[in-house]
C-alpha cells in the first residue's frame, strides 16, 4: 500500500476556538491506482490533500496517521519534509497564473526539482525540462521553456505545471482541482493526460474534484466529503451506481439531466454546505438530509461496510435506495 | 490566526493612542481660544528667559512672553494651516480624481501629467518660493501647502475609483441604468473613503511640519501670531543660554505628527479589514 | 413566429486592441465578435454556450448596450439601443437587466441589500420611498429570501444567497429579458440546483425570459429552448436545444459535448492535444485548424450560417455532421 491514511485530523485555530476542518478521515491508495475526493466548499477536500503534503497552514493542527511508502508523515521534520515534495510526491494545483512564479520562467521553474532532487546541473535540467514539457505535449517545448506564464495559456500553464511535477518520477500526484478553471475541452485533454501518464509510469493519483463526473471519468476509487467527514467510499462505479449515502444520493440528484424534460425540477438540498464547521455531536448533514432522524443530530453516524472496501457513515445506509 | 488577532489589537493601540493625542491637540487649540496663562504675545522684558518656574510653567522667551501661552496658541493656527490645507486638497483632488477615473482617454492623461508637473517642483521650495514672492502670512502658506495636497489626492482618487469601477458591482450600477454621477456617489466614494481619510490624516502632519518650517523662516505665521515654528527660530538665538526653549515647541510638533501619523495607522487597520470582522 | 422578437442582434462586430508586451512590439487586435446574429422571443429563453475566447462575455455586454460595439445593431422589441438617447436608454433599462457570474463581486459590500436590490429603480427615479421598501420585499419574497433579510449586508450571506439577491435585483423593474451571465457557475452543486429551480419558475410567475450564457450545457439545457454555440467570436451552430445536443451538426458542437464529463457514460477520448494557437487563421474556416474532419475547402472558405435539417436549425460548416 503505497499510501495508508488513518484517523487523519485538521484542526484550526480560529477566533471562536478549535475549528475541526477534517474529521478522522481514513482512507488509502495503492500504487498506480487513482483516488477521487470530491465535495463541495466546506468539505475539508482541500485541507486533506495540504495535509498529505504537510503544507497545511501555521495555525492548522494535524493528528491522527499519513504513512506513505511505509512512513510517518504526520509530525516529520520540514526538511524531512521538504526533501519528500516535489520528489517522490507531487503537488498539482488549480490555479497554474498563481501557483507559477509570474517572474520565472516556465523552464527555470520545471528545472526547479530537477536540481534540487536530482542534482542535475543546470544545461542537463533544462535538457530535461524541454523533454518534459514535450512529454505533455506543449507544441513548440523550446518556446515554451523559454516563456514567462503570462505568455501560454490557461492549458498550456496547466501542463507545464504538470511537467514541473512529474519531473521526478513522484509515486503519488496530488491534483487539486487541476481542471477546474479551464475550459471544458482542455479540460477533457488534460485529464486524459493525466490518465496517460499514469498508465505509463504507475503513480499513483489523488483527484480532488467538486465535480462528480470527472472523478467518475478519471478515478478507479471515490471518497465523498462533507464538512469534514468521510461519508462514503468505494469504487467508483459502485458508489456512483448505487450510493448508500443519502448525501452522494443528494449530489447525483442535482445535476441536470442529460435529456430529462426541460424545467424539470431538481432535487435540491435544503440549506447551503456549512461555511464554519461547528464541532456538534451528531452528523454534520443532519437536518439538510431528507432521511434524518433524531438519532442523527445526537449521535455521531456509524461506518457501515458493504463488501470489501466499501463504507458509508450513515445511521441509515442501508435504506439508501437508488434507481437510475 | 494568533498572529491576526494580535495585529489587529496593535491596530487599536495605535488608534486609541493617536486619537489621543490629536484630541490633546484640539483641545489645546480650543483652550486656547478662551484662556491661556497669559496673553501670548505680551512682552514683558524684564522677566526675559526666565526657566520654567510657578509664575511661567515653561518659562519666557527673549521677549519675556510665556512660553506655555505660545505653545498653547501655536496650536492654532498648525491646526488651522492642517484644516484648510487638507481641505483644500481633499475638495480638488477627489474632483479631478473622479474626472480622471470616469473620463478616461484624454482627460485622464491630462490630469495625470499635471499632477506630475506639480509633483517635480520639490514641495517646500516651492511653498517657499510661493510666500516669497506673494508675502509671507498664514494665508499664502496655506494655498501653498494646500496646492501640494492636491495631486497626491487626485492620484490616489483616480486609483482607488478604477479599483472600485473594475469591480463587478460598478457594472453592476450601469446595467441598472445609474449615471456617472449616481454611481460616483453612491459606489464609488463610500468605497475608497477609508484609503482617503487615512491619506488625510497623513497629510495632516505633513501640513503642520510645513508650517513649522515655514514660519521657522519667518515665512508663515507673522508676529504677534503665535507659531511653533516661530518659536523654534527664537530658541535658536537664544539655545546657550536657555536650552529648553526649543524642547516645548519641538515637542510639541512631534507629538502632533506623531499622533497623526498613529491616527491614521489605526484608522486603515480599523476601517478596512474591520468590514469582514464586523460579521 | 408572427410577432416581433424581443431581442434581435444583428452583425455584431467588436475588436480589442491589445498592447503587446514590450515599448517595441505591434498593438494586436483581437476580435471579440465576428458577425453576430440572432434573435429571440419571449416566453423562449435562449441560451448561449461557449468557452473562453468565444466571445460569449462580450456580446452580453453588448446585448445590455454595456458596450459599444464596431459596428451592428441591437433591438430590444424593435427598437434599436445604440441609436437612443441617453435618456432614453436609460429608461429602457427598465425592461432588460442582468445578473452576473461572481456573486461577491457583484453587490456593493458596504451597501444594505435593500439599497442594492431598490438600485434598479433608483436609476428609473419616481417610486416613493414606501413603494420602492414594497417591492423590495415582493422581489426578495420570490427569490426565496425573507423581508428581513432586506438590512442585512452582503457578507452575512452565503454565495447561493447572494446569487438569488442579484437575481432579485434583476427583477425589480419587472424586466422582459434578463441577461444572465454565467449565473451559476461560482456556486456549490447543491445549490446551483435550487438556483435553476429558481430561474426556471421565475420564467412562468415573472414572465421573465432568459439569454443565459455559460460553459455548462447542462445547465443551458436545463432552461433554454433555443441555444447558440460560439466559438472565436461567431456562432457556428443555433437551433432548438434538445435536437442541437442530442444531434450536434457542428465538429465543434460534437466537441464540446464529447468533453463534457457525464455520469451515464465514459469519456470519449479526446484526440491529442493540437497547437494551442492563440492567432485565428486569416482565411478559412476559424474552426478549421482544431477540427479533425477539416478539408481543403474548409481553409480556403469561411462558412456562413445555413440551414441544415429542419426545425430551425442552422449550422456553419461546410460539411455538417448528419
Amino acid at each position: 500500500m503505497l499510501l495508508e491514511v488513518s484517523e487523519l485530523a485538521v484542526d484550526l485555530m480560529a477566533p471562536g476556538g478549535l475549528q475541526r476542518i477534517v474529521d478522522r478521515a481514513s482512507f488509502s491508495l495503492a500504487e498506480g491506482e487513482s483516488l477521487g475526493v470530491v465535495g463541495e466548499s466546506g468539505s475539508g477536500k482541500t485541507m486533506t490533500a495540504l495535509a498529505l503534503m504537510g503544507l497545511t497552514p501555521e495555525s492548522a493542527r494535524v493528528a491522527g496517521s499519513i504513512r506513505f511508502e511505509g512512513r510517518e508523515l504526520v509530525g516529520l521534520a520540514e526538511e524531512a519534509m521538504r526533501e519528500l515534495r516535489g520528489d517522490r510526491i507531487a503537488m498539482i494545483f488549480q490555479e497554474p497564473m498563481t501557483a507559477l512564479n509570474p517572474l520565472h520562467s516556465v523552464g527555470a521553474q520545471v528545472t526547479e526539482p530537477l536540481m534540487l532532487h536530482r542534482g542535475l546541473r543546470k544545461r542537463d535540467a533544462r535538457q530535461r525540462a524541454v523533454e518534459l514539457l514535450e512529454h505533455v505535449r506543449l507544441a513548440e517545448p523550446e518556446r515554451a521553456a523559454r516563456s514567462y506564464p503570462f505568455a501560454l495559456s490557461g492549458g498550456e500553464r496547466q501542463r507545464a505545471m504538470i511537467a514541473m511535477a512529474i519531473g521526478c518520477s513522484p509515486r503519488l500526484v496530488i491534483a487539486d482541482e487541476p481542471t477546474t478553471a479551464l475550459d471544458v475541452t482542455v479540460q477533457a485533454r488534460i485529464l486524459a493526460l493525466i490518465d496517460g501518464l499514469r498508465a505509463e509510469s504507475k503513480m499513483a493519483v489523488l483527484l480532488v474534484s467538486h465535480d462528480l463526473a470527472v472523478i467518475a471519468g478519471h478515478c478507479d476509487r471515490v471518497i465523498v466529503m462533507y464538512a469534514g467527514l468521510i461519508m462514503e467510499s468505494g469504487p467508483v462505479e459502485a458508489v456512483l451506481r448505487e450510493p448508500k449515502n443519502p448525501y452522494t444520493l443528494a449530489l447525483l440528484e442535482a445535476r441536470p439531466r442529460p435529456g430529462a424534460p426541460r424545467g424539470e425540477r431538481l432535487r435540491t438540498i435544503p440549506g447551503a454546505p456549512p461555511a464554519t464547521h461547528q464541532n456538534q455531536a451528531g452528523c454534520p448533514f443532519a437536518g439538510r438530509c431528507a432521511l434524518t432522524v433524531n438519532a442523527c443530530r445526537t449521535t455521531p453516524p456509524p461506518e457501515v461496510a458493504f463488501g470489501a472496501n466499501r463504507v458509508s457513515r450513515c445511521h441509515r445506509a442501508r435504506e439508501v435506495g437508488f434507481a437510475r | 490566526m494568533n498572529l491576526a488577532a494580535r495585529f489587529r489589537r496593535r491596530g487599536g493601540a495605535s488608534l486609541w493612542f493617536g486619537a489621543a493625542l490629536v484630541a490633546a491637540l484640539i483641545a489645546a487649540a480650543a483652550l486656547s481660544l478662551i484662556w491661556t496663562p497669559y496673553p501670548p504675545a505680551a512682552i514683558d522684558v524684564p522677566h526675559k528667559l526666565a526657566p520654567p518656574s510657578w509664575a511661567h510653567w515653561f518659562g519666557t522667551d527673549s521677549l519675556g512672553r510665556d512660553v506655555a501661552s505660545q505653545a498653547l496658541a501655536g496650536s492654532r493656527i498648525s491646526i488651522l494651516v492642517g484644516v484648510i490645507a487638507v481641505g483644500i486638497g481633499l475638495v480638488f483632488g477627489v474632483v479631478l480624481g473622479l474626472m480622471a477615473a470616469f473620463a478616461r482617454g484624454l482627460i485622464e492623461d491630462a490630469i495625470m501629467k499635471l499632477s506630475d508637473f506639480v509633483f517635480a517642483f520639490p514641495a517646500l521650495l516651492s511653498a517657499i518660493m510661493l510666500t516669497s514672492t506673494y508675502g509671507p502670512g498664514v494665508v499664502n502658506a496655506i494655498i501653498a501647502i494646500g496646492v501640494y495636497n492636491v495631486p497626491i489626492i487626485a492620484k490616489l482618487t483616480r486609483a482607488t475609483a478604477n479599483g472600485v469601477l473594475a469591480r463587478e458591482y460598478a457594472l453592476a450600477a450601469r446595467a441598472a441604468g445609474r449615471g456617472p454621477i449616481a454611481i460616483a456617489f453612491d459606489h464609488v466614494l463610500p468605497n475608497i473613503a477609508p484609503a482617503l481619510i487615512v491619506q488625510a490624516t497623513i497629510q495632516f502632519a505633513i501640513a503642520i511640519l510645513a508650517e513649522a518650517a515655514l514660519s521657522y523662516l519667518g515665512l508663515g505665521a507673522q508676529p504677534p501670531q503665535a507659531s511653533w515654528g516661530k518659536m523654534l527660530a527664537d530658541a535658536q538665538n537664544v539655545l546657550y543660554s536657555a536650552p529648553w526653549l526649543a524642547l516645548y515647541p519641538g515637542v510639541a510638533i512631534a507629538l502632533s505628527v506623531l499622533g497623526l501619523n498613529l491616527l491614521g495607522d489605526g484608522l486603515r487597520d480599523a476601517l478596512d479589514p474591520g468590514l469582514k470582522a464586523r460579521s | 413566429m408572427s410577432e416581433p422578437p424581443l431581442l434581435e442582434v444583428s452583425s455584431l462586430v467588436k475588436t480589442y486592441r491589445v498592447a503587446g508586451v514590450g515599448p517595441f512590439s505591434r498593438k494586436s487586435a483581437r476580435p471579440a465578435l465576428a458577425g453576430v446574429s440572432f434573435s429571440m422571443w419571449r416566453g423562449r429563453s435562449f441560451g448561449i454556450v461557449g468557452e473562453s475566447g468565444s466571445g460569449k462575455s462580450t456580446l452580453a455586454r453588448i446585448a445590455l448596450a454595456l458596450d459599444r460595439p464596431d459596428s451592428g445593431a441591437v433591438r430590444l422589441e424593435g427598437r434599436s439601443l445604440f441609436d437612443l438617447r441617453r435618456r432614453e436608454l436609460r429608461a429602457l433599462r427598465a425592461h432588460m437587466q442582468m445578473v452576473f457570474q461572481d456573486p461577491y463581486g457583484s453587490l456593493d459590500p458596504r451597501q444594505r441589500i435593500e439599497k442594492i436590490v431598490a438600485e434598479p429603480l433608483a436609476a428609473l427615479g419616481g417610486a416613493s420611498r414606501a413603494e420602492r421598501r414594497a417591492r423590495v420585499q415582493a422581489s426578495l419574497e420570490a427569490v426565496g429570501l425573507k423581508a428581513s433579510d432586506a438590512s442585512k449586508h452582503p457578507h452575512e450571506f452565503s454565495g447561493g444567497q447572494r446569487q438569488r439577491i442579484a437575481i432579485a435585483r434583476a427583477l425589480i423593474t419587472r424586466p422582459k429579458l434578463v441577461v444572465a451571465d454565467e449565473p451559476v457557475s461560482a456556486l456549490d452543486v447543491s445549490v446551483q440546483a435550487q438556483a435553476l429551480n429558481l430561474m426556471s419558475d421565475l420564467q412562468i410567475e415573472a414572465g421573465v425570459t432568459f439569454l443565459l450564457i455559460s460553459h455548462d450545457l447542462a445547465v443551458v439545457a436545463h432552461i433554454c429552448e433555443t441555444t447558440a454555440v460560439m466559438y472565436r467570436g461567431r456562432i457556428v451552430e443555433i437551433g432548438p436545444t434538445d435536437a442541437l445536443f442530442a444531434q450536434p451538426a457542428h465538429p465543434y458542437t460534437r466537441e464540446l459535448i464529447d468533453a463534457t464529463p457525464r455520469l451515464d457514460r465514459p469519456m470519449r477520448v479526446a484526440p491529442p492535444a493540437p497547437a494551442n494557437g492563440l492567432e485565428a487563421p486569416s482565411k478559412g474556416c476559424v474552426y478549421a485548424p482544431r477540427c479533425p474532419f477539416a478539408r481543403a475547402r474548409c481553409r480556403d472558405e469561411e462558412p456562413t450560417l445555413d440551414a441544415a435539417f429542419d426545425g430551425g436549425r442552422r449550422v456553419a460548416c461546410h460539411f455538417p455532421l448528419t
